[in-house]
């Protein structure tokens, strides 16, 4: 089945690259994702397909003057980039693509002369293809848990392929197709335009592929398969959005029409059915971590991971060539090629004034200060919590609300039930923020180890993108629930320790928050641990766990 | 690293020729952008759109479709800040021509993940090696000048950039001190950003320095966004015959944009809206008196368009929330949204 579709994906991609934008292949690296990006490298686009890497630099994407070559030769050298050609790019790890990247990309999409497959091996929960990708690729299809085919796909033939694209212009799509095309995109709360546009060209495609001029129905469900089903909000996100069902305006106006209207909805219906039948059942729930994930991690681009070239407290500078990120240090530069100008001289034969080679250039390197992620760990153990959970929350914003002339991410776990969890991963967002804090449930035990665990998971992630992540533990320290979910006290303590150790190994600041009643020793201990503050607060308030932390 | 990234801006353009942008008349809804927009076409010192919302909502097309929209500039031909006048264009680039010619309005997309060179402009390596030459590249700040500066995800700008940009939108002048120049140009531009919130919030001072905001959304109704489809179709299959269709639209729209901007300096502001205007703020709280001029050269800038001798309460409240939503004070355990909070103080104070 997904193979069957994998085929139909390509066959429609090359008819009209460029007006569907691309495809967004979800599959991790293996034998079967290796027989789709065969059949992809084997498919005759009308442009040629060129492999990026998300490390690419901007000389190599965009082109420009070719500073090595340009010192050898004494003359100015350009050199074309990936972009300065139409062209099918292919797009590997394409999960893992910085935000910059993403942006050029997205930039050239929109210039209408690329098109791009972007092969999404996210793996993790959080990893995702950047959003503003995968809003402009027209088609999507996911191979986990996909099986070798026991036939492989066969790419389109040159002279179909032709003949398919002499049609595709003349196709038309009825005009209630269009509508029923639509609402369903309302039904399933995708708001993007550039949905429509792009499985209606999706369906005149597969009506050209067919040697038709008039879409059907079946063009279009097959196109709803593969342009608007990722799209689609899981239902309880859709429905708020949704206005009241959108016939009752339109009736009193086409009295006449009821049975068309009808048969539109159970159209929709049709396509609704086929959409979610197009997805492995818990690739819709994936998407969304993905998208709220990426959303919530969007403040990466205002800041995080900067191994720092471009600003900060200046550092000597170092020998090494320009890649279109880092600038040439020029005064070091001419300083380092200055005294061999006579010896070069001599052996010059075209008179040079300056003569500079590629080991003199030097680049300029800064440091910088990353931003700070502080991490709650907020104890919601108890209908006694509730209190606590809601100063937390109170804190939390607080703390957001300063964190513009801060710069600080903000991150939440929470500790509840059996196992903790991660309820809000790092942000800067205020909306993100509000919408998951708002109607955050408490009860049950006290999940120390567990919190302790993904809170230094999520540093750690932190710390990888360049910021500095430090934690605040606001409990009362009794910890009931072991790492395994067992309710056992003695052990709950012991696995809270080895964590706390943990972190402490790993070198985050933290700070412990004792809001029981009286100060609890078992708390101070494992504070100690930590290496952590530690501060006695009953009856915290918002105000005064903020005031704490600043 | 500056001469690498001169290609930047300049897009590549491959064969097919360049194709009319979609017509700022032909998009569908979206009154509240297009009327900032306009109103920004009208007076340039309202200062600046930002326009915050879903994806593909027409967002970018709009800022094209409305410079497209906009009479040529006339400006010196080699001039790299689009002076006007020789007079006016800067020593450093060595104008001998003083050719006028008349230039489409500038469109200039700052691209996330942009050098700080590339922005401000920077010594020309590229000359000052080969030819041992101390010359000033200019960046895209200079051509953004007496036109658009448009930055797509403009809350993921980076800091660095941002700050960049506060001075410069601020100042109106682009001064570089580095790699031993010392150079100063105009740059007088109106910011058009576009974002979506739910991927990070805008710094308190970039907003501020929008004169105006607005909020989009994807169309609703499900005939609306047929008619969006249907538009896009018919100009991606011709895009030629689609904008010759909107031609007069278009013309019509050019013309009420130039009447407007000659009518504007004789639009008279009573005392009562004056202080109309400062209750407002008042009420609302917002830091700093640029709401009150937003607000006033919004209110003039809807008045002229309208052909109205004097701004009034009416004009007001149809742009205050545009021009004082992004202003206000954020509170983060207030949930009513910043464009409820702007129509409840208008209800209350211009009842």
């Amino acid at each position: 089945m997904t193979w069957a579709r994998l085929d139909l994906a390509l066959r429609v991609l090359a008819v009209d690259p460029v007006g569907l934008g691309g495809l967004w292949l979800r599959s991790r690296a293996g034998p079967v994702r290796d027989i789709a990006t065969t059949a992809l490298a084997a498919t005759p686009f009308d442009r040629p397909q060129r492999r990026l890497s998300a490390a690419i630099d901007d000389l190599a994407l965009l082109g420009g003057p070719d500073p090595v070559a340009t010192l050898a030769q004494g003359r100015p050298v350009r050199r074309p980039g990936l972009l300065s050609e139409p062209a099918l790019l292919v797009l590997p790890m394409a999960e893992s693509a910085p935000a910059s990247l993403a942006a050029r990309l997205a930039q050239a999409l929109d210039t209408g002369h690329h098109a791009l497959v972007a092969l999404d091996e996210a793996a993790e929960d959080g990893e995702g293809l950047p959003s503003n990708l995968s809003d402009r690729l027209g088609l999507f299809l996911s191979l986990d848990s996909e099986r070798a085919p026991r036939k492989l796909p066969r790419p389109i033939g040159p002279r179909t392929l032709r003949k398919a694209r002499a049609v595709y212009p003349l196709v038309v799509m009825p005009l209630d197709l269009t509508q029923a095309l639509a609402t369903l995109a309302a039904r399933l709360g995708i708001t993007s335009t550039r949905a429509l546009l792009t499985t209606r060209r999706a369906a005149r495609a597969i009506a050209a592929l067919d040697g038709r001029l008039t879409v059907t129905e079946d063009d279009l469900i097959l196109a709803a398969e593969l342009g608007l089903a990722h799209r689609a909000l899981p239902e309880t996100e859709a429905a708020p959005d949704q206005p009241p069902d959108p016939p009752p305006p339109d009736q009193p106006d086409t009295p006449d029409s009821q049975p068309e209207e009808l048969d539109l909805q159970s159209l929709a219906e049709l396509l609704i059915e086929a959409a979610q039948a197009a997805l492995p059942p818990d690739i819709l729930a994936k998407l969304q971590a993905d998208r709220a994930n990426r959303a919530a991690r969007g403040a990466s681009g205002t800041g995080a991971a900067k191994a720092g070239n471009r600003r900060g407290r200046p550092l000597p500078s170092r020998p090494g060539r320009p890649d279109g990120r880092s600038r040439i240090d020029l005064v070091a530069t001419l300083r380092q090629a200055a005294p061999w100008q006579v010896l070069r001289k001599r052996s010059d034969t075209r008179d040079r004034a300056l003569i500079v080679h590629r080991s003199d250039l030097r680049l300029k390197r800064y440091r910088q200060v990353s931003d700070r992620v502080l991490i709650f760990v907020v104890d919601a153990s108890g209908s006694a919590a509730m209190a606590r959970l809601g100063e937390a929350k109170g804190a939390v914003e607080l703390m957001l609300a300063q964190a513009y002339s801060r710069r600080d991410h903000v991150a939440l776990v929470v500790l509840r039930g059996l196992q903790a969890e991660l309820i809000l991963p790092p942000t800067r967002s205020l909306v993100t923020t509000k919408a998951r804090l708002r109607g955050l449930p408490g009860g049950g035990g006290t999940p120390l180890a567990s919190g302790l665990g993904l809170a230094l998971d999520c540093a750690l992630r932190a710390r990888r993108q360049g910021m500095t992540p430090s934690l605040a533990l606001l409990t009362d320290g009794r910890a009931n629930i072991a790492l395994n979910g067992q309710p056992d006290r003695a052990q709950a303590q012991a696995d809270s320790e080895r964590i706390a150790t943990a972190i402490r190994a790993a070198g985050i600041a933290a700070v412990t928050l004792d809001v029981a009643n009286r100060p609890q020793p078992a708390l101070a201990q494992l504070s100690q641990l930590m290496n952590s503050r530690y501060v006695p607060l009953p009856r915290a308030d918002a105000r005064a766990i903020a005031a704490t932390l600043a | 690293m500056t001469a690498l990234h001169r290609n930047q801006a300049t897009r590549p353009q491959p064969a097919s020729g360049a194709k009319p942008p979609f017509p700022f008349t032909a998009i569908v809804g979206q009154d509240d952008m297009r009327l900032a927009m306009i109103l920004t076409a009208i007076d340039p010192l309202i200062g600046g759109v930002l326009v915050f919302g879903d994806r593909g909502t027409g967002k970018s097309t709009a800022v094209r479709g409305l410079a497209a929209l906009l009479p040529p500039i006339r400006a010196v031909r080699a001039c790299p800040v689009n002076s006007a006048d020789p007079a006016h264009c800067p020593d450093w680039a060595g104008i001998t021509n003083p050719t006028i010619v008349e230039k489409p309005t500038p469109v200039v997309d700052l691209p996330l993940g942009v050098s700080e060179d590339r922005v401000t402009g920077a010594l020309d390596v590229e000359r000052a090696i080969a030819q041992g030459v101390k010359a000033f590249e200019p960046g895209l700040l200079a051509r953004a000048n007496r036109g658009y500066l448009y930055i797509d995800e403009v809350n993921l700008l980076e800091d660095h950039i941002v700050d960049l940009l506060l001075d410069v939108a601020q100042s109106g002048e682009n001064v570089v001190e580095r790699d031993g120049l010392s150079i100063r140009h105009a740059a007088r531009f109106v910011l058009v950003g576009s974002g979506n919130p739910e991927e990070g919030d805008l710094r308190p001072q970039l907003l501020d320095r929008f004169g105006l905001s607005v909020q989009v959304r994807s169309p609703g109704d499900i005939a609306t966004r047929v008619e969006v489809v249907l538009r896009r179709e018919a100009y991606e299959s011709d895009p030629f015959a689609f904008a010759a269709s909107y031609g007069e639209a278009e013309a019509d729209l050019r013309a009420a944009i130039l009447a407007a901007r000659a009518a504007l300096p004789k639009v008279k502001t009573p005392r009562a809206v004056l202080e109309d205007c400062a209750a407002l703020c008042i009420a609302l709280g917002s830091d700093g008196v640029r709401g009150e001029l937003t607000l006033l050269r919004a209110a003039r800038a809807l008045a002229a368009s309208e052909a109205t001798a004097q701004a009034s309460r009416d004009h007001l409240r149809r742009i205050a929330a545009m021009s004082l939503g992004h202003r206000l004070r954020r509170d983060p355990l207030d949930e009513a949204g910043a464009s409820d909070r702007v129509a409840r103080a208008v209800s209350e104070t211009l009842a």
